[in-house]
């Protein structure tokens, strides 16, 4: 059993009703999408057929998600069990972020009522990547759903579930550990097959590897910006000393990919490009200074001990982590045809919707179920300093 | 029996060392596809083309599709390109006074666009659910309605920019050629071929078609030579004199070879026709997914690895019933202690 106790407190707070208001948009939307069409609502076209709801639902957000895959690795696999406290905040997020990943590829895929084909055994292609993605993203929700599980046994009490649970949850766990890193490296190798489409700033084969650093990084700065904003919002005990820790392993990570990143574009003789002065080349340089910004913020103990300037980190790795995955996806992305692309409102409208979704519905479990350690606070017989 | 966190770590940097390998040592994992045996193609001359459309008429016949027009009356078929409901169009190069055919300045000349059905075809190697199949045999590169989920990975992986999605429908569909397999089935050949009054769109096997094409890069410019129409095998030809090639059979060996292939005066680069390299786009994304996922080996190996790690620390951590209730605390305090680096 875990010292995480449920919030309680109001329901309809002032954000939880903004949230509302616009997943109710997005569901005007969503109604048009599935009655005239993809093309009704989306600027999506044959030259970009991915537009933002594969990229930032589903790419970007994953990687958002992947607070509940780097802590699992962190605790469970390193042992880090200081870290625990974080773990189910961690996993709650990533649990909405995936979960809703799901349901965004229900909306953007054309035909799916023929989506069970992808669970067909004579029916799957086993050299697809995206058979990969979809087959390991579809099973880590329910993994993840079944890893929270402890939460609802010891919201309802459920002992015998809770008993039969105890016993695999490792099972679980490891599976969560493994999930994430297959398929976050393949969301990188799904842009392999673009070819010359992809400018040779994002393709390369070393792809796989930089998307799960992405996703490494991406998901520590992301329980770095969750664990501020809710222990401002909730009033919890300030973890700023366990946040600065996982901010030096970001640095770690960056500093590392960083080397990898830029050696791969100056071998393949693409860094000439970078500064050519071209949109792209800017765009490159942004999402790698965004990096560098907040690795640097993060290298010195100082500065990541700084609650302010910790959030400040998280939030630039976040920028330029996202930036990396839109830039593979859709800006670096030429059809190269005179085909033009920007999210159309109504397109956008959607994606907030499901964002708006994923933060009233983390805000709905965290009072409801025992997710945040608030308790350790008070129950831990510690003599907190002074 | 003890494993080693080493051992786990050293097994992950194995998987990884994997993923970053760069092609040629992973790409052989993957045999490289060949050319079926009874593979079926198109031979397009763009020198024997006069741009009358009588193949975009034919195959929007054959295959059912609507007229598509710029003008609101939708009386004339004039797509200015491929699209939901155009699987086969001949587009106009142009330059400068646009007075003589088939050169490249001030000139003009004619390229069909529709499906090349690949030797290695992208999209079949991308489609999650196998909704786009190729013939063993004759190596036709169909679609599936009944199957497809409609993600359009096919469209992001054709480097030739082919099937199209339709956009504006409730339930859509993914649409390319398919070389009238329809009407192969029964006999017949590609509409386009069987109503080209020139020879310019010629049907046949790949192995013929090549070996024309082969004959036809080998004619002095300027004699004339009989050109077979429709078929290889349709008994009818032609007399035209021979043009001054390109000498290159496009589609022979891009990415891989491509069933339907060009002959042309101009060079390629001016129908919007990359020159792309020999190896398909296919093997290299496909060489590290096989490399890391043949067998599932890799993948298991971890998850036991894994399983293995976090019961042990599961354990370790867990404040369980039957461990001394300080334990906790005082783990918590030296927490605290390490924590002001």
């Amino acid at each position: 059993m875990s010292d995480a106790k449920p919030l309680g407190g109001r329901i309809l707070t002032p954000t939880f009703l903004v949230c509302l208001l616009v997943i109710g948009v997005a569901g005007y939307y969503t109604y048009k999408r599935f009655l005239l069409g993809i093309g009704a609502v989306a600027n999506l076209n044959d030259g970009f057929p991915w537009g933002l709801w594969i990229s930032y639902d589903v790419v970007v957000g994953s990687a958002f998600a992947c607070g509940g895959y780097v802590m699992a690795l962190m605790v469970y696999v390193f042992n880090g069990g200081r870290f625990h406290p974080l773990v189910r905040p961690a996993l709650l997020a990533s649990m909405f972020g995936y979960s809703l990943a799901g349901v965004s590829v229900l909306v953007d895929i054309g035909r799916y009522f023929n989506v069970y084909n992808l669970y067909l055994p004579w029916q799957i292609n086993l050299h697809s990547v995206m058979l990969e993605v979809a087959l390991c993203i579809t099973t880590y929700v329910f993994v993840m759903w079944l890893e929270f599980a402890p939460a609802f046994v010891e919201k309802w009490k459920l002992t015998k579930f809770g008993a039969v649970l105890d016993k695999v949850v490792f099972v679980l766990i490891a599976l969560g550990v493994l999930l994430p890193t297959m398929h976050q490296s393949s969301l990188g190798t799904m842009m392999l097959m673009a070819g010359y489409k992809l400018s040779p700033l994002w393709h390369t084969s070393t792809l796989p590897l930089l998307f799960l650093f992405t996703a490494l990084f991406m998901g520590f700065a992301m329980v770095i910006f969750e664990g501020t904003l809710s222990g401002r919002v909730y009033r919890l005990e300030d973890e700023t000393h366990l946040l600065a820790k996982i901010g030096k392993i970001i640095a770690y990570l960056i500093g590392v990919y960083l080397i990898l990143r830029l050696q791969n574009i100056f071998v393949r003789g693409a860094m000439p490009e970078a500064f050519s002065g071209s949109f792209l080349g800017y765009m490159f340089l942004l999402e790698n200074a965004l990096l560098l910004g907040g690795m640097f913020i993060l290298a010195y103990p100082g500065y990541r001990h700084s609650p302010r300037l910790l959030f400040i980190a998280a939030v630039l790795v976040l920028c330029g982590g996202a930036l990396f995955r839109f830039n593979t996806y859709i800006i670096g992305y030429n059809p190269g045809t005179g085909w033009k692309y920007f999210p159309s409102i109504g397109e956008q409208m959607i994606t907030y919707g499901l964002i708006a979704l994923e933060i009233a519905g983390y805000m709905l479990f965290v009072k409801f179920f025992p997710v945040f350690s608030a308790g350790h606070k008070s129950a831990a017989p510690i003599p907190v300093k002074e | 029996m003890k494993m080693k966190r080493r051992d786990l770590l050293k097994g992950m940097v194995g998987g990884l060392a994997l993923a970053v390998l760069d092609a040629p040592g992973t790409s052989e994992a993957r045999t490289i596809q060949a050319l079926p045996p009874e593979a079926l193609g198109i031979l397009y001359d763009s020198t024997l083309c006069v741009g009358c459309n009588a193949c975009m008429a034919a195959c929007k016949e054959a295959n059912h599709m609507p007229v598509e027009s710029g003008s609101a009356e939708q009386i004339w078929d004039n797509p200015v390109d491929l699209s939901a409901k155009t699987l086969n169009i001949i587009k106009k190069y142009e330059n400068g006074t646009a007075a003589t055919k088939d050169v490249a300045t001030d000139g003009y000349a004619f390229i069909k666009r529709q499906c090349l059905h690949c030797v290695d075809p992208s999209c079949v190697t991308a489609c999650p659910v196998s909704a786009l199949t190729k013939d063993k045999e004759n190596g036709i590169v169909s679609y599936d309605k009944d199957v497809c989920i409609g993600c359009r990975y096919c469209q992001i992986a054709c480097p030739y920019h082919i099937p199209k999605f339709e956009w504006d429908v409730a339930y859509p569909e993914i649409v390319k050629c398919q070389l009238c397999s329809h009407l192969i089935e029964q006999g017949g050949i590609s509409a386009c071929c069987s109503v080209c009054p020139t020879g310019a769109s010629l049907f046949g096997r790949v192995e013929d078609l090549i070996e024309e094409a082969r004959r036809r890069l080998q004619m002095t410019p300027g004699k004339t030579y009989a050109f077979p129409v429709s078929s290889m095998d349709s008994g009818k030809t032609h007399s035209f004199t021979a043009p001054k090639y390109i000498r290159h059979i496009y589609g022979q060996e891009e990415l891989g070879g491509t069933q339907v292939m060009y002959l042309s005066a101009v060079p390629f680069e001016n129908f919007g026709l990359d020159a792309f390299p020999k190896e398909s786009f296919v093997s290299m994304s496909s060489g590290i997914q096989y490399a890391i996922y043949k067998g599932m080996v890799y993948p298991l190996v971890v998850l036991a690895a894994l399983m293995f790690m976090v019961k042990k620390n599961k354990h370790g951590e867990t404040p369980d019933a039957n461990l001394p209730a300080p334990r906790q605390d005082q783990a918590l305090l030296t927490q605290r202690g390490e924590d002001n680096e």
